[in-house]
């Protein structure tokens, strides 16, 4: 094909537009698939990597930081781990591929290649908006992936754990899940490299809750310190339903992790936690745009980060209730602790309020250690550098306190300690 | 054990000299009191012991076992047995209480260069104190001083002394917020580490803390001075005639 494009491709969105002709003819879909991956790349060619010059995008100019795209395959030799929590379902994708060999025990799975071969999953390929650079790439890229059913009533007992690992290079996965009315799970979703060579990851989760089911699903973002992650999660909570989303990101070089999500039934409430351990030359932005569509509805947001170094960070908070949405209860905190001069965190929250009887609040802080705390542990006779440690580990580690079941709680605070130890 | 020098201090930030002058000595096995009317430097003085970077000492000395101990941090005036029971307590959320217990244990032991404790050894000393304070153990489970109440802080406090056995104990405003029953209990536990060995500094505006804790010599501070030393008879009388007429006597 050869086209005149009016811009000028930077050397990332060339080399995208290479990998994709390089790809396309082994890329697994039907007809119709193929036919939305090439309008994607098409779209995402014509208007580029998103800059700062789009609002959405303002602190994370794409176009500007994202410069290289890795060779299309990392190193092999990439092996599961152990589950974060023993005794879960484990679910493997090793570079970018669904490991087949699957034990579901009380859900049904399959790899999302499957869906993309009978075009099943031609629907949710969409890119979301005319700026949702991470819906083009992913869905003009992506080879495979689990798709998720948890039947109406069941009530897991042990987690299901995806566990999304790779060596370096292209990895382009998805994660569709449905639980049925009632049904009760826990989630974890595990992004994680297991060597120093690049790569560039872009994920998406599709969630659905259907009405009364209760979820908690963790995303845990661990990618290495040459990776760029782009993540999505798109949720939709039906009728009573209620998610608790945990977002933890404590890796990777360039990160964005967008959070849309639809609150459409009555009763429905999300908790939203994130944790944001950000250290060396990185830049990691969440961003979150919550509709509260219907009446009687309600959220909390609470994001804890901590930088130190270099690092940048980024939170995006976007609260949209619709006009007859009334009794919506909604509330954002977003408080960070930035460990060095160097590091800057930006927040911008946003509410978007069309109905007249809400709550909808929002609060920000950026702070150093309290001084009354560090005084006070000091006078018991810790040493300050252990002092500062604990109360910063104590700050984040709060988050997963809220969780409450210690089979949850204990591995994410050893996951918080590890990180804070090698970087603190 | 305690010598204290010619001391002069002022509030880092905006330079206001709180201390101007103090002289004090408590020896091994006293409890000294120290009253005086509000903004006399009450706490100021516990804050700067205890080495608090707040307030900067301009001139003088404090000694503990004749050594000097400006040059020293917090962590490191703790390892050498110095020991604040605060007035307000801070909570701390995320920092599980047990925890705090153990590293603080541990890291003083670390740095006078004993043996760390094991971790039955540890919880075995925590509930024989915890019982003897009437301190419930589900109450060690929560963050630190996180939901207590004025009491149950209080109490927190005194547990924390008695697991560290400090060689130095400062009370400040122990009594502020308790009412009859906890101080009591609070007094209790401070009687029971009465030692030959220790020195203690309680800090009061009140009267009614001395009943239960009998101090061997009471100091009234006023202006950042020791403006009178007497014994617990000097209590009872500022408790009888107020401040005005030792302040009147001193000027």
């Amino acid at each position: 094909m050869n086209m005149q494009t009016t811009t000028r491709l930077t050397t990332a969105e060339a080399a995208l537009v290479e990998a994709f002709g390089a790809q396309v003819g082994d890329l697994p879909g039907n007809g119709a698939v193929i036919g939305t991956r090439d309008r994607l790349l098409d779209d995402l060619k014509k208007s580029g990597l998103p800059t700062r010059r789009i609002e959405s995008w303002h602190y994370t100019d794409l176009k500007n930081l994202f410069r290289e795209v890795p060779e299309a395959n990392g190193s092999a030799g990439v092996s599961a781990v152990a589950p974060l929590i023993a005794g879960s379902s484990v679910l493997t994708v090793l570079q970018g591929e669904a490991d087949a060999k699957v034990h579901a025990e009380g859900f049904s799975v399959s790899a999302y290649k499957d869906a993309l071969s009978d075009g099943s999953a031609v629907k949710g390929l969409t890119a979301l908006d005319k700026d949702d650079a991470i819906g083009r790439i992913n869905g003009s890229f992506v080879r495979d992936g689990f798709s998720l059913s948890v039947p109406a009533g069941a009530d897991l007992a042990d987690p299901i754990e995806i566990q999304a690992l790779h060596a370096g290079g292209q990895i382009h996965t998805r994660f569709p899940a449905v639980f049925g009315a009632g049904a009760k799970a826990t989630i974890i979703e595990r992004h994680r490299a297991e060597t120093d060579a690049a790569a560039l990851v872009s994920s998406i989760s599709d969630i659905a809750l259907e009405d009364g089911a209760e979820v908690t699903w963790i995303l845990l973002q661990q990618q290495g310190a040459a990776d760029t992650h782009l993540g999505q999660i798109r949720v939709s909570l039906g009728k009573d339903a209620k998610l608790r989303l945990y977002v933890i990101n404590a890796g990777g070089k360039l990160v964005r992790q967008e959070l849309r999500i639809e609150v459409e039934g009555e009763g429905a409430d999300l908790t939203l936690r994130g944790v944001n351990l950000l250290g060396g030359d990185t830049h990691t932005d969440v961003t979150l745009v919550l509709g509260h569509n219907v009446p009687h509805t309600t959220s909390t947001e609470t994001i804890r980060n901590v930088l130190f170094d270099r690092a940048s960070g980024v939170f995006q908070g976007m609260i949209k209730v619709a006009p007859d949405a009334q009794k919506t209860d909604a509330k954002m905190a977003c408080n960070t602790l930035l460990m060095s001069d160097d590091a800057d965190f930006s927040v911008k929250p946003e509410l978007e309020i069309f109905a007249d009887d809400v709550i909808c609040g929002h609060g920000a802080t950026v702070s150093d250690i309290d001084r009354n705390h560090l005084f006070y542990l000091m006078a018991r006779g810790v040493p300050e550098n252990k002092a500062r440690a604990m109360l910063v580990n104590a700050f984040v580690a709060e988050i997963a306190e809220e969780l409450e079941d210690e089979k949850l709680v204990a591995p994410l605070e050893e996951l918080i300690s590890d990180w804070l130890d090698k970087h603190a | 054990m305690l010598e204290i020098k010619n001391l002069h201090a002022r509030i880092a930030e905006d330079g206001t000299e709180i201390i101007r002058g103090l002289n004090l000595t408590v020896k091994a096995g006293e409890v000294a009191a120290i009253m005086g009317p509000n903004g006399s430097g009450k706490s100021t003085l516990s804050y700067i012991l205890s080495g608090r970077e707040d307030y900067e000492v301009t001139e003088g000395e404090i000694l503990l076992n004749g050594e000097n101990i400006l040059e020293l941090d917090p962590a490191e005036r703790a390892a050498k047995g110095v020991f604040l029971a605060f007035q307000y307590p801070v909570e701390i959320p995320g920092v599980a209480t047990m925890q705090f217990l153990k590293v603080a244990m541990n890291e003083q032991r670390k740095a006078r260069g004993e043996a760390e404790l094991t971790t039955p050894d540890f919880l075995r000393r925590v509930k024989e104190v915890a019982a003897d304070l009437k301190i419930n153990m589900d109450m060690l489970k929560r963050p630190l001083n996180v939901g207590f109440s004025g009491g149950e802080k209080k109490r927190a406090e005194i547990l924390q002394m008695a697991l560290l056995e400090p060689q130095l104990c400062i009370l400040d405003e122990t009594d502020s917020g308790l009412d009859i029953d906890a101080l009591k209990i609070v007094a209790d536990g401070v009687n029971a580490l009465k030692s030959p060995d220790r020195a203690t500094i309680v800090i009061t505006h009140y009267q009614r803390l001395l009943d239960y804790i009998v101090p061997d010599t009471v100091h009234v501070l006023y202006k950042g001075q020791i403006i009178r030393t007497g014994d617990k008879d000097l209590a009872l009388e500022l408790e009888a005639n107020g401040y005005a007429d030792v302040i009147g006597q001193a000027a």
